[in-house]
């Protein structure tokens, strides 16, 4: 039995997420769950988070703006202080300006259903060069696509279900295009982009509740 | 040259199972506590309360709904008076999707059969076949154990003619293929169903964006937001690849 086991994305445990809502603990919990157990838990992280809040649609899209937040933080602002070149510059100005949208619609659409859209937290993104840059711009937007997911069966109204579908589609869009540029497999998950089945993740959780 | 993570499974798939995952979630949270201890502690003190009682909801129920999208159904030979027939509800979806990816499968399989790739570009693409293979055999899976009867294999028929040309058909089936399940998304009742959907859903939007770099093409056609695509466009989309 191993005492140190190795992270499985360190890079996603050097993010820093500054926020107190909710919101931002739960993406913090996500990028936790992804650094030490793989990109494929946060999914069932994230599932779970959210059926142990009880919140509604307007949580389940506050938990997606901030990971919009940090996603466009991510390529707009660090993208641009680390001196990217050819198509990684030219991903980190595309993505970035659709996940800047991503946030003006979720943002809109909080206050539509009559919620408060939470305040763009403050992140530290622990690259210094193009090639740390778009490895963790990968593991980021796989993680996002995870993230999506495992909330969206959670959400309880249709045109907002339709408008999460809409969003992490471009995610994996993402997630494919910057795997390919870095050569790993677009689809780093095989033919699912599903992690478990609930019933392995009660297995595995069960040891862990406290009776 | 881009290399799978080799986590995909050759055999069927159950929609509820996944791919074996090489280090899994469930060894690591069963078997090394340092692994929850370290994550608890990333994720903030309160992280045991996203470890809490986890609710699973009973699901799979194959009523049809009052869907109004059950427009010209995909080539299903079975005919059924019952409420869990081929063409109603989740099954009716799901059946559709099967329809849609027993003809990307054929698809990839004339493209291979063709040799017009080779290289990373071949690779990309019999890796992506064999996907759609198993979103086949998930499909058929998911049908059955919803009571459901999967609908026959189609003969399809695809121009295959340059690489060029093939891959731009390729690029145009898979992108029908990520709206098509987008369309279907708000009209699934169960809440599994849903979750394996999606878990295709992405998938496909992966495969359109791959091949969206070989043809030099955008990987976002939609832009910022997917759009979907109804039942009926598709279907029509997709009309003349049906022998």
């Amino acid at each position: 039995m191993s005492t140190t086991t190795q992270l499985q994305n360190p890079e996603l445990a050097e993010i820093e997420v500054h926020g107190l809502t909710r919101a931002s603990f739960m993406v913090r919990g996500a990028l936790a769950a992804g650094a030490v157990y793989g990109v494929s838990s946060v999914a069932p992280f994230v599932s779970q988070a959210l059926a142990a809040g009880g919140g509604g649609d307007a949580e389940i899209l506050n938990f997606a703006l901030t990971l919009e937040y940090l996603e466009s933080a991510f390529y707009n602002e660090k993208g641009k202080t680390v001196g990217l070149s050819g198509k990684a510059k030219t991903y980190a100005t595309d993505f970035g300006a659709q996940e800047a949208e991503h946030v003006k619609a979720l943002t809109a659409a909080i206050k539509s259903l009559g919620g408060t859209p939470v305040a763009k937290p403050t992140f530290v993104f622990p690259v210094s060069n193009q090639s740390s840059f778009l490895a963790l711009a990968s593991t980021l937007e796989n993680t996002g696509v995870g993230a999506y997911n495992g909330a969206a069966p959670m959400i309880s109204s249709k045109e907002v279900l339709a408008s999460a579908g809409s969003i992490v589609q471009i995610e994996a869009r993402h997630a494919a295009a910057i795997n390919l540029l870095i050569s790993k497999s677009p689809t780093p998950n095989g033919a699912f982009d599903k992690p478990l089945s609930e019933q392995q993740v009660l297995t595995a959780v069960k040891p862990l509740i406290k009776s | 040259m881009p290399v799978d993570s080799g986590t995909e499974a050759q055999a069927p798939q159950r929609t509820e199972d996944q791919a074996p995952q090489p280090v899994g979630i469930v060894e690591r949270l069963v078997r090394d506590d340092s692994d929850r201890k370290r994550f608890l502690k990333m994720a903030g003190s309160a992280g045991a309360a996203s470890f809490g009682a986890f609710v699973l909801a009973a699901c799979g129920s194959s009523k049809s709904s009052s869907s109004a999208t059950t427009a010209a159904t995909p080539a299903a030979t079975t005919s059924s008076t019952s409420s869990a027939s081929a063409n109603t509800g989740d099954i009716g979806i799901l059946n559709y999707a099967l329809t849609l990816e027993y003809l990307e499968t054929a698809f990839y399989a004339k493209v291979i059969e063709a040799k017009l790739f080779s290289g990373a570009d071949a690779t990309l693409l019999k890796t992506f076949g064999s996907q759609e293979a198993q979103h086949v055999a998930a499909l058929k899976a998911a049908v059955t154990s919803l009571g459901g009867t999967p609908v026959a294999k189609p003969a399809a028929k695809f121009p295959i003619t340059t690489a060029a040309a093939t891959a731009e058909l390729a690029y145009t089936v898979e992108n029908l293929g990520a709206a098509a399940y987008l369309g279907q998304a708000p009209l699934i009742q169960s809440k599994q169903v849903l979750a394996s959907a999606l878990a295709i859903h992405t998938i496909e939007a992966r495969h359109a964006a791959s091949i969206g770099t070989l043809v030099k093409k955008s990987l976002t056609p939609d832009g910022g937001f997917a759009k979907p695509a109804d039942m009926s466009e598709v279907l029509a989309a997709v009309k003349p690849f049906l022998a």
